[in-house]
């Protein structure tokens, strides 16, 4: 906290999944210039489908603990079991892995027959996109938790680049959702980029993230995706960001283009640059940047 | 029988197809376990009579006992509670509730208080319950348990819609469920995230199906996968306007005879598949 170095950091969130948030993030990245890229969306990310990172460095991401019984010296007194408020410790001495929250209470009560261990949580990458570009990206072993924490050591890393780079942006793609990770995601960044669409669905979650952005005090812009599916709802939403005085920056027609452009694995920007789409996230970019 | 209905990637039908599901069931429950954007409720529109706070306890620590010698912070694997010299401060968000501090007080200067996180929402009448997480709350898991351990009649089936992602919320989701559907999407973004909602899935060895959303044409880049993995693709949804405009108003799509017939034949085929896989 002793310097602060100015570099803009931009989250592209939405709140529902599947609305466009990674299509349109990797669109924005093939126009950044001098930019970092961060994929927030640390249990299914797909953000390096188009951006096809190639991994420069590795990192273990060890948080929490597990614990084991060593069935040789437990005597069978059964207090870790009823004290463990998750269940998961069996009747036979194991502790579910699955269960187990690592709360370490069953290892302070018994340390000489129960051991604790550090445990890899997942990874995280520092690479290279295709267009030379650096990007952090992470992935949250299967059926873990700590993504909040995974979430914020990506950032901290996409920060560490950006200034030893000198590099005038960070943008980010969020996870989905309302929750841990999206806070670590938000907490502290100059503008949440919130990706919606013309749906009830879209509309109910627009309203939650609008409101964890402002919880968390930050600046909130909107684009509507597909937007032509339901203009009534498009107008909706349009009265919403009204409302709460939200630039409402563009709106994306749907168009079977951005599938096709996903299937072939690349960014709309590359697919089609002349396309009406990639003309409107151009516009996108140079409102935020 | 406790149907899943879970997805790894966002937006790609997981409320549209356990829904519908749930609207062509008799006797039966849906439980919104998406606590975090939970949307069932759009479609299903229920008529929520009665409200069930979720509480978790966390540390409060009486000054007048404490004698500041730290065991509390020392015992906490969550950073949650910070023994100064003079104060000790609780971070109710971090704590996961489990009693280490309280427990290993020498002093027995900590209990333990109620804070809401969330609330249950049911349709007494329709048996939809839907689970809410308060804004800028970070943990869903609390709320997802006590939304299954509400049910405690006996339904024939109950449907259970689940978070997106791989991580706790799904796994506290699908825990003990008899079969999970797997909802995915024909572009690479879809097979990526449906690869790591198999492996969740394995993990816990629950029988697991796979539905198509928005399928064009002759789908073959998820059919392939499920082949070489072993798992039944239950039904392709096609793309269709008519079900993206009716979906964006908030409406069931079982209005419409062929599709109330696809989802009746999606729980006939949950079944024959659970049945050939007890006689394999």
């Amino acid at each position: 906290m002793l310097s602060k170095v100015e570099v803009k950091q931009i989250t592209v969130i939405s709140g529902k999944g599947g609305t466009g948030k990674t299509t349109i993030t990797a669109a924005l990245a093939h126009l950044a210039q001098n930019t970092v890229f961060a994929d927030c969306d640390v249990d299914a990310a797909d953000l390096h489908i188009l951006l096809k990172p190639s991994i420069q460095e590795t990192y273990s991401f060890l948080a929490g603990q597990s614990y084991q019984i060593d069935n040789t010296k437990c005597t069978d007194c059964g207090k870790c079991r009823d004290l463990c408020r998750y269940d998961a410790i069996s009747s036979e001495h194991v502790i579910d892995p699955i269960a187990c929250e690592g709360c370490g209470l069953c290892y302070n009560l018994c340390p000489d027959v129960i051991t604790e261990t550090n445990k890899e949580a997942g990874k995280y990458f520092i690479s290279k996109t295709y267009f030379e570009a650096m990007m952090v990206h992470a992935k949250l072993n299967i059926a873990e938790d700590n993504s909040g924490k995974l979430v914020s050591m990506v950032r901290k890393k996409a920060r560490e680049i950006a200034i030893k780079n000198n590099n005038e942006y960070i943008l980010l793609d969020g996870p989905p959702g309302t929750g841990c990770p999206v806070n670590a995601a938000i907490v502290g960044v100059n503008l949440a980029l919130v990706v919606t669409e013309p749906t009830l669905s879209g509309i109910h979650d627009l309203e939650r993230i609008l409101a964890v952005a402002k919880h968390f005090g930050i600046t909130s812009a909107v684009v509507i995706n597909k937007f032509d599916i339901n203009e009534e709802n498009t107008a909706l939403i349009e009265e919403i960001c009204k409302k709460q005085n939200i630039n409402c920056l563009e709106k994306i027609p749907y168009d079977k283009i951005m599938v096709e452009s996903l299937i072939a694995e690349q960014s709309i920007i590359s697919f089609a640059p002349e396309h009406l789409i990639s003309k409107l996230i151009k516009n996108i970019w140079e409102q935020i940047k | 029988m406790k149907i899943a209905v879970a997805s790894g990637k966002g937006g790609t039908g997981k409320t549209l197809v356990s829904t519908n599901l749930f609207s062509v069931l008799k006797d039966s429950a849906f439980l919104d376990c998406d606590v975090e954007e939970p949307n069932g409720h759009i479609f299903l529109k229920p008529n929520e009579t009665k409200i069930i706070p979720v509480d978790v306890k966390t540390p409060v620590v009486d000054e007048a006992k404490c004698s500041h010698c730290g065991k509390c912070a020392q015992v906490c694997n969550f950073n949650a509670i910070l023994s100064a010299k003079q104060k000790v401060l609780v971070f109710p968000e971090l704590c996961h509730s489990c009693g280490s501090c309280s427990y290993f007080c020498p002093e027995n200067a900590i209990s333990e208080q109620s804070r809401e996180i969330g609330n249950i929402k049911v349709d007494t009448n329709k048996h939809i319950y839907t689970g809410r997480l308060n804004i800028g709350e970070p943990m869903a898991p609390p709320v997802i348990k006590l939304l299954k351990n509400c049910i405690t009649k006996n339904y024939k089936d109950i449907v259970l819609d689940a978070p997106p992602g791989t991580s706790c919320p799904v796994v506290e989701t699908i825990a003990g469920v008899d079969y999970v559907v797997l909802v995915t999407e024909a572009t690479p973004f879809g097979l990526n995230d449906l690869k790591l909602a198999v492996e969740v899935v394995k993990k816990t060895n629950i029988p697991v199906g796979v539905v198509v959303n928005k399928t064009f044409e002759e789908e073959t880049l998820i059919a392939k996968y499920c082949e070489s993995e072993n798992i039944p693709v239950l039904l392709n949804i096609p793309h269709d306007n008519w079900i993206a405009s009716e979906y964006s108003k908030g409406n069931l799509i079982t209005s419409n005879e062929e599709y109330k017939n696809m989802f009746i034949k999606l729980r006939e085929d949950i079944q024959n598949d659970l049945k050939g896989r007890s006689l394999c």
